[in-house]
């Protein structure tokens, strides 16, 4: 039964993992890109139309990367060499891919979906217990756990992700030491655009294999408070969205035990629980500051 | 022909002994345009081996202009670069210290949630492993007398450790040729001594400094060689240790500075008018610094300065005097009312005024013209400015004249946009807007940061000028020679605490020194 719970658990948290993971680097790059939601429903729907044409699950899920990628690059162009406002462009991406997605989506109402493969990993998926848990996933699960490790290196231990931290912090000094601000932050966007995309094609190929009109359901808005949530640290990303993936499972469960509480306040656990962790991480400042990209969402002109 | 290739063909010449060095740096002709502006015209400048090169101006006489194009962060738009006797073309900084040219920024360009090492990395194009580096890190400024903890986060440690920090990261790159910008502005006396000595220890190493600074004392002191800049060209060269810094002064401005007058005659002083009763605050933000148990009379009739280090309290000081921070009721007063839980406005309205440290974004609203921006500060001091909830825009236009006729502001067409002044004009026009209303009391917050000699000359003479008028008048700065030409009592700010103030007569520089280095927070604990 625990065994079971907890792989429902794996599975609502992994589009939330991938997608803010995306985003931490994003911000991270000093950028706040609001359109997650929009990038991901694109991924949902591309992913699923390709896969559906094709009958390939791997062709949809590049499909779907390539659309949040092509995405971002919208967002990143408009953002970073128009130099428009963050808040307004990003908003009006997830408005555009919600809106978009449902036209290219009309087609796919109802039908049958197609689900991606789980691998089964020799020797560790015989494990009892962390074996069907944790080896016994589909491919896109196991990429979140490398994506976590991979952005947690990245950030830290490496000299780009170094840089790219700098140009969060402080893109003025980043300028005038010779980074150039804008292809680290268009690359970061980009990257970001994939994840959210990633994102979108686990809902629609693995999560429910099917295309529901707005079916990320505001899991990109959800995937940007943890971000936020992890005061930007890719391993608190990982608890938050296992959390909110434990929360919204819990959810479920409590319904099919009939417990007397109304369905429509579980519904709305996780986003209670959204909201009360975000007011307990504010609570300690300091390190909240420390980690905050200093220019994020700033505009940055060079002065050349 | 530059005297350099002349001493090259042995027909050296007497009146030029500087030619008989190593060129490093020849710039020729160098010209920069911005719009309409001519930011440099046709600037020659020669920097020799182990020679530190003052480089003096006004704000706007195009030394950052100048010094951007040796380091690559502008491109000029005519003239060569000759670097070693080699036509070079800087591209970006990056090919700057790649020539061996290193930069020490007026504005630290450090990165805040970064640790020193990690800062350090990102200036060194192969900075090796991270632990490797922060040995070399330590080793080095320990060298130097510049003693650096590489694992620290720059947000933790105060300017003047950042300042090490940016020197020795330029160190680290080897340079041939280090440009420092205003690099003691923000140091203590003897912070700044040690500066000196790394500098005069690097020069005789061989390394070149050019060194911008509108500190007179200092460039007299230290600098082999000055050129000096007005308009955009080069108007003299000279050997500094040979003049006074009142010449060199008027070599900047074209005109002799007038000087200012406070001691002469003694004040008059009266009630107190502006009283700090134990003021205290907690640090609004981890970085932002406590105020521990301030007081303070101010007297009807006297400038009173606070000399201290950036970041040692003195904005939040600030902001509790001006009401943008509450605090106990008790523990501001003006003119004997209680008002620490009072706003800005009701303060006004007690005759005090106001003038922020950043000028354009608190000072004064960027976009909006100069007449609103006296709107927004003067609306409920009883300048006819708002009457039935509508603003007399025919009132703001003619305090905005009159403002511009007193102090001097220059303007390129009537009531501009603030953003559009530059610097030291709009200071000019936000002291000059407080001091238009002849306040009881004035709080002035770094009242001539970044302006010229002569613009500051104007501003310091009108505050003393208040004062003996019967207000009281509180002067926070950075400046040194400021505070000894205007203040009547001087006290110190550290770490939050605030020494006693003491008659200026009986202050000394060393004295100042050492109660900025941490003596008014020993006097603070003790009181």
């Amino acid at each position: 039964m625990f065994e079971a719970v907890l792989l429902t658990v794996i599975t609502a948290a992994t589009p939330l993992l991938i997608a803010a993971l995306g985003e931490l680097v994003v911000e991270r790059s000093g950028v706040l890109n609001l359109g997650v939601e929009g990038m991901m429903i694109m991924g949902a729907v591309v992913g699923f139309a390709v896969a559906n044409q094709t009958g390939s699950g791997f062709l949809g899920v590049i499909a779907a990367v390539a659309a949040g990628m092509a995405m971002s690059a919208l967002f990143g162009f408009l953002v970073l060499v128009l130099v428009t406002n963050q808040v307004a462009t990003g908003l009006a991406l997830t408005i555009l891919g919600i809106g978009f997605s449902g036209m290219i989506g009309e087609a796919f109402i109802g039908v049958p979906g197609l689900k991606i493969p789980e691998l089964y990993i020799p020797i560790l998926s015989e494990i009892p217990f962390f074996g069907p848990v944790f080896f016994q996933q589909d491919s896109i699960v196991y990429i979140s756990f490398v994506l976590v490790a991979a952005v947690a290196y990245f950030l830290f231990r490496t000299r780009l992700g170094l840089v790219l931290r700098a140009v969060g912090d402080n893109h003025g000094s980043a300028h005038a030491l010779g980074y150039s601000v804008i292809r680290i932050r268009f690359s970061a966007v980009l990257f970001g655009g994939a994840c959210a995309g990633l994102a979108g094609a686990y809902m629609s190929l693995a999560y429910t294999p099917q295309w529901v009109e707005n079916m990320t359901a505001g899991r990109g808005w959800i995937a940007l408070a943890l971000v936020v949530f992890s005061s930007w640290l890719p391993l608190r990303v990982v608890v938050g969205a296992y959390l909110f993936g434990a929360v919204s499972v819990l959810n479920l469960h409590a319904q099919a035990v009939e417990l007397d509480i109304p369905s429509q306040l579980l519904s709305s656990l996780p986003y209670l629980a959204t909201i009360l962790v975000l007011v307990l991480i504010s609570a300690n400042r300091r390190l909240t500051l420390v980690n905050t990209p200093a220019c994020l969402g700033k505009p940055f002109v060079p002065d050349r | 022909m530059s005297d350099n290739s002349l001493s090259q063909n042995g027909n050296s010449m007497v009146q030029q002994p500087r030619s008989g060095k190593d060129t490093l740096l020849d710039a020729r002709g160098l010209t920069k345009r911005f719009g309409d502006i001519l930011a440099n015209d046709r600037v020659d400048l020669v920097i020799n081996k182990g020679e530190i090169h003052a480089l003096l101006g006004e704000n706007g006489a195009g030394k950052s202009t100048l010094v951007k194009m040796f380091y690559g962060s502008l491109e000029p738009d005519g003239g060569d670069i000759l670097w070693q006797g080699t036509p070079v073309t800087i591209g970006n900084p990056a090919a700057a210290r790649e020539l061996g040219i290193g930069m020490v920024f007026q504005h630290f360009s450090l990165f805040e949630a970064l640790s020193v090492v990690e800062n350090i990395a990102l200036a060194l194009p192969n900075p090796g492993r991270m632990t490797e580096l922060a040995k070399r890190i330590e080793n080095v400024s320990r060298d130097y007398g510049l003693p650096l903890n590489p694992a620290d986060i720059v947000a933790d440690l105060p300017v003047g450790i950042r300042q090490r920090i940016e020197i020795v990261r330029c160190l680290l790159q080897e340079p041939q040729l280090i440009i420092m910008d205003e690099p003691t502005s923000v140091l203590t006396p003897q912070e700044a001594d040690q500066l000196f000595l790394t500098l005069d220890r690097l020069a005789n190493e061989g390394c070149a400094v050019l060194y911008i600074s509108h500190r007179l004392e200092e460039v007299k002191r230290i600098c082999h060689h000055a050129t000096i800049l007005r308009h955009g060209q080069v108007v003299r060269e000279c050997d500094p240790t040979k003049e006074t810094p009142a010449s060199l002064a008027s070599m900047m401005v074209g005109a002799d500075v007038a000087s200012v007058s406070a001691s002469e005659q003694k004040p008059q002083v009266g009630d107190v008018r502006l009283g700090l009763n134990g003021l205290s605050a907690k640090a609004a933000t981890p970085f932002a610094t406590a105020l521990n148990s301030i007081s303070l009379d101010l007297r009807a009739g006297e400038v009173v300065a606070i000399a201290g280090v950036a970041g040692n309290g003195q904005g939040e000081l600030f902001d509790a005097i001006s009401g943008e921070m509450p605090v106990e009721a008790s523990m501001v007063q003006v003119d004997g009312k209680a008002c620490g839980k009072k706003n800005i406005t009701w303060r006004r309205r007690q005759n005090a005024a106001f003038v922020p440290e950043e000028r354009l974004g608190h000072g004064a609203v960027p976009g909006m013209k100069l007449s609103q921006n006296i709107v927004l500060t003067r609306h409920s001091t009883g300048d006819k400015l708002v009457g039935n909830g509508f603003v007399s825009n025919a009132q703001a236009g003619d305090m905005e004249k009159r403002i511009k006729q007193n102090f001097d502001v220059r303007m390129s067409h009537d009531d501009p946009e603030a953003r559009s002044l530059s610097g030291g004009n709009l200071q000019k026009f936000v002291v000059g807007r407080e001091l238009d209303r002849k306040p009881g009391v004035l709080v002035v917050n770094q009242p001539t940061w970044g302006v010229d000699a002569g613009a500051a000359a104007l501003i310091r003479q009108a505050l003393i000028d208040l004062a003996r008028e019967g207000s009281a008048v509180l002067v926070i700065s950075q400046d040194l020679d400021e505070i000894f030409e205007i203040a009547d009592r001087i006290a110190v700010i550290s770490r939050g605490f605030l020494s006693e103030a003491e008659p200026a007569e009986d202050m000394t520089r060393e004295r100042v020194g050492l109660l900025m280095a941490g003596g008014a927070e020993a006097q603070g604990e003790v009181a």
